[in-house]
């Protein structure tokens, strides 16, 4: 039980709460993506809850202190930058190795004919 | 819809891949290749997000206890138990706690911080439970939020307000409604919500006050 209030709310502000029905659980494939990829590498022990809770509510923070409206329709993506940041952080996949393969797969889906499956060139 | 874009616009639209799906398959292509997820494995754990856990699960303990008081008693001593005697066990329902609601105290869960939520019972949390507003106005203006989302609390009645964690999750037992007397568990479960058991409204029987 807690009666402790986050340092980083304005208690002036309470704005409204969204609502929502019981809609689909995931509002697009790749939100589906960033949780399967997260559960699954807890489940094999690549960090603990409490780490990724700590990232995720770190995340949270940060978009709310850079100003931005946090309703929960963008929680997928603090999930996503929360799940990059960890597993840089654990030597999983070094950042600099995400941002080459961001680029690549953009290259990619850039250059190839809509309806088509997108896929990297390898290099030899 | 216009049958006409610009060229410019027609492009971003077709688009495949932008934004988080761009790096979200990006990361998931990298963890594949180096062996640290099986996409066959991702593919298991959506499906069993998005059609085998939710609320459902939780509305059956919730009626069982309604109806069994020696299950009531147990789910109260051990939650985590008595919950796996359904079979709903695993991620995220590790450590739970059972909050019972009462004519004098009702409780409320939230998690301050980020989103914790027990899964195996309730699947995967609204989009309300996770946004700031309910995260910080929960704990600063409980009777508020509850007037909000499921009606206003009477003043003589306490209101708590839980703090879900990394470790430990809460599943509130509401009361069961007036007029539902002789109902067997199966009837009593279509009418417990996922609000209810996250503890922002209570359970209606059909007909019953309005909101």
């Amino acid at each position: 039980m807690t009666t402790s209030i986050p340092p980083e709310v304005d208690l002036r502000a309470l704005p409204a709460l969204p609502r929502d029905d019981a809609g689909p659980v995931f509002g697009a494939p790749w939100e589906a993506q960033a949780f399967a990829m997260t559960v699954s590498l807890h489940g094999r022990g690549a960090f603990t809850w409490r780490e990724w809770a700590d990232a995720l509510a770190a995340e949270l923070v940060a978009a709310s202190a850079r100003g931005e409206p946090d309703d929960g329709s963008h929680y997928y993506e603090h999930w996503l930058a929360a799940l990059e940041k960890l597993v840089a952080a654990k030597k999983l996949v070094p950042g600099q190795e995400l941002e080459q393969r961001v680029d690549e797969w953009d290259a990619a889906a850039r250059s190839t004919a809509h309806g088509k499956p997108i896929e990297l060139q390898r290099r030899g | 819809m216009s049958d006409h874009h610009d060229d410019e616009h027609a492009r971003e639209h077709d688009l495949p891949l932008s934004g988080p799906a761009l790096r979200a398959k990006a990361l998931e292509s990298l963890l594949v290749e180096k062996g640290l997820v099986d996409p066959k494995a991702l593919d298991e754990l959506i499906d069993t997000y998005e059609t085998k856990v939710g609320p459902r699960n939780g509305a059956r303990i919730v009626a069982r206890a309604w109806v069994d008081p020696a299950y009531r008693k147990r789910l109260l001593e051990n939650a985590t138990a008595a919950i796996a005697e359904f079979g709903f066990i695993g991620r995220q329902g590790e450590d739970m706690v059972v909050l019972e609601n009462t004519p004098k105290v009702r409780n409320v869960v939230v998690c301050t911080l980020c989103s914790c939520y027990p899964w195996p019972v309730l699947g995967l949390p609204p989009v309300w439970y996770k946004s700031a507003p309910y995260r910080a106005r929960a704990v600063i203006d409980p009777r508020g939020v509850l007037k909000e989302l499921g009606g206003e609390v009477p003043e003589n009645v306490e209101v708590r307000v839980w703090d879900s964690t990394a470790e430990l999750r809460y599943l509130v037992l509401p009361e069961r409604p007036e007029g539902t007397e002789g109902w067997s568990e199966d009837e009593l479960a279509e009418i417990v919500t996922r609000d209810a058991m996250i503890g922002v409204a209570q359970a209606k029987a059909p007909g019953q006050g309005k909101r």
